[in-house]
């Protein structure tokens, strides 16, 4: 069922068998037929985990999102309540046991909490006389969701503005607990290193939670090698450049969710003779994007531009495969053509939907992706100058067809801008780009992070340049945003320089994250994933393991948040003597979120042949620049 | 960089990067179109073809049987759901999604929840406190041991209380001692007084009144409350705007559905203007109140100068406004400044490409935009925007001040056979007097 997890160096489908293993064990205790009622943000990480046909072998005979007033009817004996420890669930959940029919038959109510069980929530459920309608009150450490042979998320929407901003700590205990259930199943990670506040906390979270297990010894042959711990705001830059991957697109576009993504669905509308375009489809096509897929796992980390080649090359080999049929004589002959049929199948529909995608993705880029200008010196584009509109021969262009070219003119535009920004030019006054967005109402989120990103990438801005920004986006998109701002300025992604010093110069000549040569067909780096931008959180990691962080002392006392390392003893019987040329494996969590983008690279590296570590990449929330701004926004409650 | 002339024009010409030409050959576009065609071709032959093996997915793409979709089937019909599963399983052929049903019903949590919390329902500490139960949910973490030092500050009284107030997982295990608990106590009451409240958090507030009046009163309560002094000026131009919207809103709905005014009965407002953006306001007021003297609250006059309005949003905002109603006049006057000897001239502050976008966004006919387009100075941005928006005099003008016969030439190919710019071509190519460059 999830065969891709366990593809990897490490054996994800371990961690994802144990999780299983609890939820069983929990259902069970429920005896009888059961409905349960879903907390409904729970319902998609649940999905990765498990299918409906394992709550169905333990009785689960309804389900239903939990949502007030009286439960629909269902003739079960149990029912459960999965949800996160929130309050206001609570308050839903006691009005459903309160207005239950008292004629009918009396059922047994549950809950689970996820992650964890909450006295405040329990005090809440006594407090509307409920509490003791519950017979069984239990948690599921549902901590890390294995998404992938090689990606873990908490899926912990809310974790980088409680830890950065509210300066609250449960996702960091969480995270904490979660490395704790790996190294359960996986054996005690020999080293950890580990940049910034967040990741001292959850590295002494780790060794406290140790000391207590006092007594049993984990006799698990060590997995990991390392344990690498980055805080987010060590490296607040690379969320908020456009990721330039296959994958990353999809997500800057169209937004991935629990790995599955929506799509607009006319692209995927069958093309029959004689349809006459009637009945084509208005909801969304939904797909599901992860490496069981094995066109999508070669394309997916690919610079976008070198995506095209790739389909096309696979278009060629499938219709010659299918052509094969026509030499198929004897009977033997066309049983094996037929036997391959299934796979054949599966391909042909991965390709037509990746083409798809691709055509999607094309439209909003349009082809000026693919002359990606590299800058001069002097910091003008040539390239941009030298655009030609198409010119039709017919008179009459469509205005779609306008549309499409703003569109993509304005996503170059964009681009040009975000990549002048991170290669040092002229972080330091009103950028004439993003006045214009202002002025057009472009999405505040795209607004903001363009802003935050001049202002990391110029270690914060003039007061004069803060001011004068400030004052355009509360004029145009409303006073009420000086909420949103301060939140942004608390995050360190938008403040006045202090000391007019700015050391972004310092760190990208040393840490090499402007790369003017870039290969996006055949890579040699990784700042392929952004075209030019070696995402930040990488290059540390890289340095990391090869020459070590020594090299760089310098560069780390200018990143926020201490860097330190911490060694967990293991017997003797457990150490390992690595053989030559055997690749070491290091978990990299970062605490605060992930791009798409910087998993590409990550995994670029572990493919690298010389590169002597492998990657298993973990992580409180997989997001991108757009979902990170948006979180840090202030809404009415 | 350095890369040189010569590597450059290699970069741009070389077939991987044919970078400026829009023909559909052998670009990756056409790549993609292949594989479509390819694939297309192959769909009516594996069409019939039914395999176990695949992985079945209803058409909004949900896995059969994965929970989501799984929560829509139990909950929609009870009962009779194995039929309809059995349909929904039909196959994931690609032709086949059209026929199936789509899932019966789907809610968004999201609008249950919206408005639920009550806000100062939090329980009191002591409540909580006089229940702690035997086990305990959050990490256990006893007295702090010398070498974890840093690890001790982690869940201070105040980083407790403050999680126990946003309803977060917390132990309280650690507040052993009677000091400990007084403590915690004082953390506790002290969240209630002033003290803690800043002056963003009071603001923040404002966000869950709906009336306006009391919204108003609200944020006259914010001014003067200590923010830096630049936040001051922006929270007290929140509290006058929202009054002076307040006012704006009486007196117009009044008017609307009184009738008697022209642009009200033409134009009827679609939202009220109450909490919008102060671009917004403004906007408004250059649509519905653009010759009102400078004294009234409605005057665009009059909010450019008691907000402070920079002059280039100022002349965008009324542009779009009066480009929207078609009020070229007034866009003419816009851009028109007279010096003291009485001469006119044509100045924008925002430069004349975007006052053509904007008049292009509205609809405005070609012999206005043309007038704009000339104006603008750059050869190649002018060139660029009057090829885009078919201003065919400005664009023959333009290759022919730049004595550009190649450029012409080629662009007699984009004007209409016979027309009036085809003639004006010709005649220009045909002319002895130009000294072309090519």
């Amino acid at each position: 069922m999830a065969a891709h997890l366990s593809y990897g160096r490490v054996n994800l489908n371990v961690l994802r068998e144990a999780v299983r293993r609890e939820l069983r064990e929990f259902l069970d205790k429920c005896a009888g037929s059961k409905a349960i009622v879903w907390d409904e943000y729970l319902t998609g990480p649940f999905g990765l985990i498990a299918q409906y046909s394992l709550l169905k072998e333990h009785e689960v005979e309804k389900m239903f999102t939990l949502k007030g007033n009286r439960l629909p009817a269902a003739d079960v004996k149990n029912i459960i309540f999965f949800v996160r420890p929130r309050l206001e669930l609570m308050d839903i959940i006691a009005e459903n046991v309160l207005s239950e029919d008292r004629r009918g038959p009396t059922r047994d109510f549950h809950i689970l909490f996820v992650p964890r069980r909450s006295l405040l929530c329990e005090q809440r459920l006594k407090d509307l006389g409920v509490l003791g309608s519950f017979i069984h009150r239990e948690e599921y450490s549902l901590d890390l969701i294995p998404f992938d042979g090689d990606l873990l998320s908490m899926e912990s929407e809310g974790a980088f503005k409680e830890c950065y901003l509210e300066g609250d700590q449960t996702s960091l205990y969480h995270a904490a607990k979660g490395l704790m259930t790996l190294q359960a199943l996986y054996g005690t990670i020999p080293q950890i290193f580990g940049k910034g506040e967040c990741a001292r906390q959850v590295a002494n979270m780790m060794i406290r939670m140790k000391r207590e297990f006092t007594g049993s010894q984990n006799s698990i042959f060590p997995v990991f090698d390392n344990l690498l711990l980055l805080d987010r705001n060590v490296d607040l830059l690379t969320p908020l450049a456009t990721q330039l991957t296959y994958e990353g697109l999809i997500d800057e576009i169209y937004g991935i969710q629990n790995s599955y993504v929506k799509l607009p669905p006319e692209k995927f509308a069958p093309k029959k003779q004689g349809d006459g375009g009637k009945d084509l489809p208005t909801e969304a096509k939904k797909l599901q994007l992860n490496s069981a897929e094995e066109l999508y796992a070669e394309i997916r980390d690919k610079n976008f531009n070198a995506v095209g080649s790739v389909l096309s090359k696979k278009a060629k080999i499938i219709s010659a495969a299918f052509e094969e049929r026509h030499n198929a004589k004897t009977v033997g002959e066309i049983k094996q053509f037929v036997s391959q049929l299934p796979h054949m199948q599966a391909a042909r529909g991965s390709l037509a939907n990746h083409t798809s995608i691709a055509e999607l993705i094309k439209d909003v880029t349009n082809r000026v992706l693919l002359l990606l200008p590299r800058l001069e010196c002097n910091g003008t584009i040539s390239a941009h100058r030298n655009l030609r509109l198409p010119g039709s021969s017919d008179s009459l262009a469509s205005a779609s067809q306008v549309a499409e070219i703003t569109a993509s003119e304005d996503f170059f535009d964009k681009l040009t801008v975000e990549q002048e920004f991170m290669s040092g030019i002229d972080t330091d006054k009103v950028n004439n780009y993003i006045e214009d967005c202002i002025a057009q109402k472009h999405s505040l989120s795209k607004v903001l992070r363009l802003v935050c990103l001049q202002s990391v990438c110029n270690s914060g801005l003039k007061q004069k340049v803060l001011d004068y920004y400030k004052r355009e986006i509360l004029q145009t998109y409303g006073y009420e945003h000086i909420l949103t701002l301060h939140n942004l300025e608390k995050a360190g992604l938008l403040k006045p320089q202090t000391g007019g010093k700015n050391n972004y110069p310092t760190i990208r000549k040393t840490l090499r994250l402007w790369m003017d040569d870039v290969n996006e067909q055949n890579p040699t780096d990784i700042s392929y994933v952004y075209s030019g931008y070696a995402p930040l959180s990488v290059r540390l990691a890289q340095l990391l393991s090869r020459p070590g962080w020594r090299s760089i002392e310098e560069v780390l006392r200018i990143l926020p948040g201490p860097h330190f390392e911490e060694r967990q003893p293991l017997p003797t019987g457990l150490q390992k003597k690595r053989q030559p040329g055997e690749n070491r494996v290091t978990l990299i969590f970062f605490l605060g979120g992930v791009t798409f983008a910087e998993i590409a690279a990550l995994r670029f590296l572990s493919q690298l042949e010389d590169g002597g570590t492998e990657y298993v990449i973990a992580t409180t929330k997989l997001m991108n620049g757009t979902s990170w701004i948006e979180a840090l926004m202030e809404k009415p409650f | 960089m350095n890369r040189t002339k010569g590597d450059e024009e290699e970069y741009w010409n070389s077939s991987k990067f044919k970078a400026f030409t829009f023909d559909d050959e052998d670009d990756e576009l056409s790549q993609l179109k292949e594989s479509k065609r390819a694939v297309n071709s192959l769909r009516d032959f594996v069409d019939d073809d039914d395999d176990d093996d695949l992985e079945r997915v209803s058409w909004s793409g949900e896995p059969v049987g994965s929970i989501s979709w799984s929560i829509k089937e139990t909950a929609g019909n009870s009962g009779s759901t194995h039929e309809g599963r059995e349909q929904l399983k039909s196959r994931n052929s690609f032709s086949s999604y059209a026929q199936l049903p789509k899932p019966t019903s789907t809610y968004s949590l999201s609008s249950f929840f919206r408005g639920r919390t009550r806000p100062g329902s939090f329980q009191s500490l002591s409540d909580a406190l006089s229940d702690t139960p035997a086990k305990s949910y959050a990490p256990e973490l006893g007295r702090p041991k010398g070498e974890y030092r840093d690890y001790s500050n982690d869940w201070s009284p105040s980083d407790t209380v403050r999680r126990l107030r946003k309803g977060k997982v917390c132990s309280l295990e650690r507040f052993r001692s009677l000091q400990d608990k007084l403590q915690l106590l004082e953390e506790a009451v002290s969240m209630h007084d002033g003290n803690v409240i800043t002056a963003l958090s009071h603001y923040r507030e404002h966000l869950n009144i709906q009336d306006p009046d009391k919204r108003k009163e609200f944020l006259k309560t914010c001014v003067g409350l200590p923010f830096s002094a630049e936040d001051s000026a922006h929270i007290q131009d929140h509290y006058m705007l929202l009054e002076r919207q307040i006012i704006i809103e009486a007196i117009d709905r009044h008017l609307e559905s009184a009738g008697q005014t022209e642009i009200f009965r033409k134009h009827p407002r679609k939202a009220s203007i109450l909490n919008m953006p102060l671009v917004t306001t403004l906007f408004y007021s250059c649509f519905y109140h653009y010759t009102e003297a400078e004294g009234t609250f409605s005057s665009p006059v009059n909010l450019k100068k008691t907000f402070k309005i920079p002059d280039k949003q100022y002349v965008l905002t009324a542009l779009a406004a009066r480009a929207k109603l078609r009020a070229w006049n007034d866009v003419d006057a816009l851009f028109t400044t007279k010096n003291w000897l009485g001469y006119t001239k044509k100045r924008a502050p925002i430069g004349f490409h975007r006052v053509v976008e904007i008049l292009h966004k509205n609809n405005a006919p070609v012999q206005i935009l043309q007038e704009y387009v000339n104006l603008v100075e750059d050869v190649d941005t002018k060139l660029n925007l009057a090829t885009k928006f078919k201003c065919h005099d400005v664009v023959i003008d333009t290759y022919r001040d730049l004595k550009d016969r190649q450029q012409l030439l080629a662009y007699r190919s984009k004007v209409d056979k016979g027309s009036a710019e085809e003639e004006k071509i010709d005649a220009l190519l045909s002319s002895s007097q130009i000294r072309w460059k090519n």
